[in-house]
């Protein structure tokens, strides 16, 4: 099997996209000849020609008003927004439109073909305007469903399936890891279920659930409790807006313990949202507080940035106090 | 770009270009001289006008409506109708709309019925938005007209999408799309007519410059000479055109869809006309302009316009105009009266088609909203008529655990 780095396997799957159907159309900021920014849209213009892959005047909230008549009109638009720190001037044509376009016209028209790929986070030295993670103002807005792949493998299975899926999907790629994040990834064409999380690791004390490029900091928090013998199990969402509550609270029902982790704030940040739900469906096996480790209540910062981080150790900190509690 | 070097500084304003606004038939009926109507069949002539004229007497008729109680909101495109049924009459019928919220005269000329129009505005179990929007926000896909959406100008550069991907479906069709002067302040509209040009899409942007936007005049949303001399920073094709005159609407819009279809150069068009009606059966003009004003306007009135050419031309007659009116005017009535009696939408449109399939997490929610309504049906008369009240609603008060 090839080994791909993240930015190569969404390539790979743009590149699969765009030969097995000639109504997917990828475009946005620099993502013509250049490739984007990061090359995740390298050689496309080439393969499939400037109508089919160009670059856009830039104005983000064009890209998606663009995007959204071309997917009402029948295409399957892949739109880029640059960096996820710029979508806002889309917010409008994507939470009221994108995300209303089937509802408000009783399913005379959709805008399902529609994929908006963006990357988010932190950890790159990014600062203020380089480093947010907007999933939770998404989160908040039925109509579109919200995804995000912890690796190539998951960003290529993940990314196919978004492009196909009947309902617009917001495609977050976690940056730090386009990448830093390499491994083994089929070259063939697969899909990986949208709305179903992965169980990465099952264990019996704690469960642990995060997103994205938060996957691998879980995982060393999870190496850190494990050497104490604490058994973690551990929950990529993969998928927020829907999200699988039922794996979570399964889990939640045998370990009893909970911890969410995100990069974004902590206030109205979706690990709100899961705690809520899975103290309501679990409460009687609740053994502690569920816990959230997250990014302060202030925009990312960048000389500190490792301070604001919710990383490892916090969330180590977060496994002892649960299990101690 | 070209780049000419001068050694003098020099200011331009845009005052060095006037843009001249194109008319064929004067406020009575006659073509001005030089003018030449456009090829308009008689039979295509008659659609045009009367619809038109049906587009007037649905208003007159919905407006009552509205101010009997009967219906909760309306709007109006008194005033307009040349501006909105020429621009379509010019269209091919498969070309896409996307219209901002007073063109109903778009649909009345491509047929929509007068039961599908009373339908949405009734948000009936026929209301092909099932209920959803509030009333005048009609869509149509065999007309190929997209539904309203209240924010404005969000379809225009959805407009310019639309059309990219019939230019790339290469079936030689185009997209118009319909907004306000008022509208074209959003940079909504700015990304639409700068994407349309760079890429060379088919789309027409027509402006329906009606000198308000709710109670804003013109010379307050902008400082420019009307919304025209914008074509230009985009180098695009522009034509501002006497917007009560539905020949010269109609043949502008035809040129137009030309170069659209047969050049890919989008075009923008102004339409100089008044909004005679208020804003919305919500809003009362007096507050902000003047009856005189509104009377200087209605001696341009669009319809009339049209008419005395008509009869001029033994195209029309005052026997079928009466015979029309009157008809049609039964026919609002009796349709909205069915209308009104049809039950509304069922209680699962409320959680269909938020996605292509209602997903797990609302789906508990609805099942969670059912038993409750079968807990107080009186409360939510609307719902409970289409949900089976005797099924058992399950004790759910200890969670879920």
């Amino acid at each position: 099997m090839p080994t791909m780095n993240m930015l190569q396997a969404i390539n790979n799957a743009l590149d699969i996209a765009m030969a097995e159907d000639e109504k997917v159309i990828c475009f946005g900021e620099d993502v013509g000849i250049f490739g984007g920014v990061f090359r995740a849209t390298s050689h496309l213009q080439e393969k499939y020609g400037k109508a089919r892959c160009f670059n856009t005047p830039l104005v983000e909230q064009g890209i998606i008003g663009f995007a959204n008549g071309l997917a009402a009109q029948g295409s399957v638009p892949v739109a880029e927004i640059q960096f996820a720190d710029y979508i806002f001037p889309a917010f409008d044509q994507i939470v009221n439109e994108t995300a209303k376009y089937r509802y408000r016209s009783g399913d005379l028209f959709n805008v399902g073909g529609l994929t908006i790929r963006t990357p988010y986070g932190g950890g790159i030295s990014g600062g203020l305007y380089h480093s947010q993670s907007p999933e939770a103002y998404f989160t908040h807005t039925p109509g579109i469903k919200v995804v995000v792949p912890r690796n190539p493998y998951q960003a290529k299975g993940l990314l196919l399936a978004s492009i196909r899926d009947p309902d617009p999907v917001l495609f977050l790629e976690p940056k730090r890891l386009y990448r830093a994040s390499v491994g083994e990834v089929p070259e063939e064409d697969y899909q990986l279920q949208i709305g179903e999380a992965d169980i990465i690791k099952e264990g019996s004390d704690i469960t642990l659930v995060g997103w994205g490029a938060q996957m691998e900091v879980i995982e060393k928090a999870v190496e850190l409790a494990e050497a104490q013998g604490i058994a973690c199990e551990v929950i990529d969402l993969r998928s927020l807006l829907p999200w699988d509550a039922d794996t979570v609270a399964e889990s939640v029902l045998k370990t009893g313990r909970l911890v969410v982790s995100h990069e974004a704030p902590l206030t109205g940040g979706f690990a709100g949202e899961i705690a809520a739900t899975i103290q309501e469906r679990c409460f009687l096996y609740l053994e502690s507080p569920i816990k959230r480790v997250t990014g302060l209540d202030t925009p990312f910062p960048l000389v500190l940035e490792k301070e604001y981080f919710p990383d490892h150790l916090k969330i180590f900190e977060a496994i002892r106090e649960s299990v101690n509690f | 770009m070209m780049i000419r070097y001068v050694h003098q500084p020099t200011f331009l304003t845009g005052d060095e270009l006037s843009i001249s606004t194109f008319s064929l038939l004067d406020p009575e009926g006659e073509l001005y001289s030089g003018a030449e109507a456009p090829a308009l069949e008689r039979e295509h002539a008659r659609r045009l006008y009367q619809a038109m004229l049906s587009t007037r007497i649905l208003d007159e008729r919905m407006m009552a409506a509205q101010r009997q109680g009967r219906l909760s909101f309306y709007m109006q495109c008194v005033g307009e109708e040349a501006a909105v049924v020429g621009a379509t009459a010019a269209l091919d019928d498969a070309d896409m709309i996307m219209a901002q919220y007073r063109e109903q005269g778009a649909l009345m000329y491509r047929g929509f019925s007068i039961d599908e129009f009373m339908n949405q505005l009734f948000g009936n179990e026929l209301d092909y938005g099932k209920g959803r929007q509030m009333p005048i926000h009609y869509g149509s896909r065999k007309l190929h007209y997209m539904t309203i959406s209240s924010p404005l100008a969000t379809q225009i550069p959805q407009a310019t999408g639309y059309a990219y991907g019939q230019k790339l479906a290469g079936d030689g069709q185009c997209t118009l799309t319909f907004f306000g002067e008022g509208a074209a302040s959003e940079g909504d509209f700015h990304a639409a007519l700068n994407m349309a040009s760079v890429h060379k899409v088919p789309v027409i942007f027509f402006c329906r410059n009606n000198g308000y936007a709710i109670s804003t005049p013109a010379v307050e949303q902008f400082a420019a000479d009307g919304i025209a001399p914008r074509a230009f920073g985009y180098h695009m094709h522009v034509i501002r055109v006497d917007g009560n005159d539905v020949l010269a609407v109609y043949e502008a819009t035809r040129q137009a869809r030309k170069l659209a279809v047969e050049h890919n150069h989008p075009v923008l068009i102004e339409a100089m006309t008044y909004r005679l009606a208020a804003h919305s059966s919500s809003d009362d003009p007096s507050g902000y302009r003047l009856k005189s004003e509104e009377e200087t306007w209605r001696l341009k009135d669009p319809v009339l316009r049209m008419q005395k050419w008509m009869l001029k031309k033994g195209w029309w007659s005052e026997e079928e105009e009466t015979q029309q009116q009157e008809s049609l005017r039964r026919d609002v009535l009796e349709t909205m009266k069915r209308a009104e009696k049809r039950p509304p939408p069922s209680l699962d449109s409320l959680v269909s088609d938020v996605y292509a399939d209602v997903t797990p997490a609302l789906q508990r929610q609805f099942d969670q909203l059912k038993s409750h309504i079968r807990r107080y049906p009186e409360a939510y008369p609307q719902g409970a008529r289409s949900l089976d009240l005797t099924v058992k609603t399950p004790t759910d008060s200890k969670g879920e655990a």
